[in-house]
């Protein structure tokens, strides 16, 4: 075991796979730049700069999986998606289907989210449920290192599409890239545990769709991802000094979900609050609820999402992503529910 | 190298054929939904994908059948998948805008524009994996106003990727004509991005097939993507029961569904200008008049090289339709089985 930060352990996981197959290349904007250590040990040919073309080197990428190469295909932001999306939406996820299972697309979109760094929202979005709404992606949003490079090797052995979220506040290099601008003088609220931690000597894979409790707990479960998953934990501390016990459980995955980790769990604590940092209506939040009450699990339910376009303002931008106050407070609301 | 002309007709009278077969097959109702055909596009389809070789991709529109069967895709399996047989080529899941043919590397797509990305995706797999094949991506005139197709040109163009952007154009996209509809000349436009560019008469097949042997030439030997403007008509409009073709095929059944709202349009009150009201009737009536052109048999590319050979040798073209037409018959009832005759 070694430690290593979130940025690292994603390019060492894909660097492994790179060296034992030579059909992996990597794609996208900057990626000679954003991943140096890889595009000085593959060469241009396989670390290619793209134009500023997401709808182009996405879809190229869609079929160049399909005719023999393992591409992962990197959208800077999620937010940038937006104009790339026909790639996802109408090609690689219907591709088995309509081809009636004789053709796959094993490609890996690799993609930064999430905020807290005051960029706004044309550039902090989650949108992990809006892609995971679709049938045929996989979505995987880890929160720790060791996560991070196992996942990402998954990802790559899936042989089905696959969107690879990082969150950018725990993602050093893209928080400094974005955010921090080689600057002293701006502070951000970082989660430490995100940021760097523990990772295996050689990476194995992680299976994708499996979650993990981080914490155990007794009266609630929180269920989240990514940088969520370190507030709930900040939150359940809180929470046992004034004796609730709360349980966290990180999905890694909204595509494929673990509904049986989460029925598990609220089974268990009868109390199900959901931490997204993706929109509120029609998403991840509800779909937890859904997924347990079709168990027919009977729990009390509260979630704490965000509900409007993130604004620029950074005291405005802590309010409307969750925040460990908002976890505490809507954690605190279901307690006086009695179950 | 020079063309054969007995092969390029052959090609083009099978996928007519099987066409037809599909249309009546389509009118029948045992296919449902849209149905796009490509008939008076063989004479693209045929002088380039009588060149290619194995390895080469094609990245293929809504109107993919002529391509498919000219590359040799089993043509019952074809009308199977139409039928939404679980025996069809993607056991009747795709349909006819979503066709693949994994071995042949050959996807389509319904979503205009979307070819673009997708040779450029194959063509970087031949660049990488199997030099000196390439990818083929057919779209019409209307894709070449979508985002999609001009970031893919840059990327085939900065990449150096071994692609052929075939545009087919029939001068009306969907139903609205080419030229209110795409700015500029094509040609100058492919020629703006760094593409060696070609334009030729669809209709006359022996005319692409030296164009695409240059185009393809070019991009097989590393020297990038090159674009090919083909000239063409759509002899059943954009698709199967098109709207303008309709007014001028069952003028009744359009009068009822289309006329008598517009009829109503131009009384009802609140709106344009009386003047401008009749304008539009003006244009309505213009297109009725101009998609005529998209059925005229001088653009066949068929009737143009079925003249020449039945100059030649007309015994030898006798035989050659009579055995395509067996052959048809032959697929279309296997095809069909139990669902029915064939005729």
């Amino acid at each position: 075991m070694k430690t290593m930060s979130f940025s690292d352990a994603i390019d060492d996981a894909l660097g492994q796979a790179m060296a034992g197959d030579a059909r992996i290349i990597l794609m996208g904007e900057d990626v000679q730049g954003m991943h140096g250590g890889l595009f000085v040990r593959f060469g241009r040919g396989r670390v290619r700069n793209t134009p500023i073309s997401e709808a182009a080197f996405l879809g190229a990428a869609v079929t160049a999986s399909m005719a023999g190469l393992r591409p992962v295909a990197e959208i800077m932001l999620v937010d940038f998606m937006a104009v790339a999306v026909d790639a996802l939406l109408n090609h690689a996820a219907k591709l088995e289907t309509f081809s009636g299972g004789s053709w796959q697309a094993p490609v890996v979109v690799r993609t930064t989210c999430g905020g807290g760094y005051g960029d706004g929202g044309q550039h902090e979005q989650s949108l992990w449920g809006w892609l995971a709404h679709i049938p045929g992606l996989s979505v995987v949003v880890p929160s720790t290192p060791a996560d991070a490079g196992g996942l990402m090797l998954a990802a790559l052995e899936l042989g089905s599409p696959v969107v690879f979220m990082e969150h950018k506040l725990i993602s050093s290099v893209w928080l400094d890239f974005l955010g921090t601008g080689g600057r002293d003088t701006v502070a951000y609220d970082i989660p430490a545990e995100g940021t760097r931690g523990m990772v295996p000597d050689a990476w194995e894979p992680i299976p994708i769709g499996k979650a993990i409790l981080r914490r155990k707990g007794s009266d609630i479960t929180i269920a989240s991802l990514g940088v969520g998953v370190h507030r709930a934990l900040e939150a359940a501390a809180l929470l046992e000094g004034k004796g609730i016990s709360t349980g966290v459980l990180d999905l890694r995955s909204v595509s494929p979900l673990d509904k049986e980790a989460l029925c598990e769990q609220v089974a268990h604590t009868q109390r199900l609050l959901v931490v997204d940092e993706d929109y509120e209506g029609f998403g991840l939040s509800g779909e937890l609820a859904a997924v347990a009450l079709e168990a027919g699990l009977s729990f009390k339910y509260g979630r704490v999402c965000t509900q409007t376009t993130i604004p620029y303002a950074r005291d405005l931008e802590d309010e409307t992503l969750p925040n460990v106050r908002r976890i505490v407070e809507a954690s605190e609301q279901l307690i006086l529910h009695p179950v | 190298m020079s063309p054969d002309p007995w092969k390029l007709y052959g090609l083009m009278y099978k996928s007519r054929k099987f066409e037809e077969a599909v249309r009546r097959i389509w009118k029948e109702g045992k296919i449902s939904g849209e149905m796009h055909l490509g008939m008076g596009e063989e004479g693209i389809a045929a002088g380039i994908l009588s060149q290619l070789v194995e390895g080469d991709a094609l990245a293929l529109d809504h109107r993919g059948t002529p391509p498919l069967i000219m590359r040799g895709v089993d043509a019952s399996s074809l009308l199977r998948e139409f039928m939404g047989k679980p025996d069809g080529l993607c056991g009747g899941m795709g349909g006819h805008m979503h066709l693949f043919a994994p071995d042949l590397l050959a996807a389509s797509s319904g979503i205009v524009g979307a070819v673009g990305p997708a040779g450029a995706g194959f063509a970087l797999a031949a660049q990488m994996l199997r030099p000196g094949t390439v990818a083929i991506a057919f779209f019409g005139e209307g894709t070449t106003s979508a985002g999609m197709l001009m970031e893919a040109m840059n990327l085939a163009v900065v990449w150096k990727l071994p692609m052929v952007f075939v545009c087919k154009d029939n001068d009306w996209s969907i139903s609205t004509p080419a030229d209110t509809a795409v700015g500029g000349n094509l040609l100058a436009r492919a020629q703006a991005f760094g593409m060696k560019a070609w334009e030729v008469d669809g209709a006359d097949v022996l005319a692409v097939w030296s164009a695409a042997q240059e185009a393809l030439q070019h991009a097989r030997t590393g020297n990038g993507p090159v674009f090919l403007w083909a000239h063409c008509v759509h002899l059943e409009g954009h698709f199967l029961g098109d709207g303008l073709l309709d007014m001028t095929r069952r003028p009744m059944y359009s009068f009822r569904k289309r006329a008598w709202p517009m009829m109503r349009g131009l009384f009802r009150r609140g709106g344009a200008s009386p003047g401008e009201r009749m304008a539009s009737m003006r244009q309505i009536a213009s297109q009725v008049i101009a998609i005529q052109n998209q059925t005229s048999r001088q653009k066949d590319p068929l009737v143009r090289t079925r003249q020449v050979l039945a100059r030649k040798d007309p015994g030898r073209l006798t035989q050659l339709e009579a055995d395509i037409q067996l052959e048809v018959r032959q697929c279309v009832a296997v095809a069909l089985g139990s669902e029915g005759r064939e005729s």
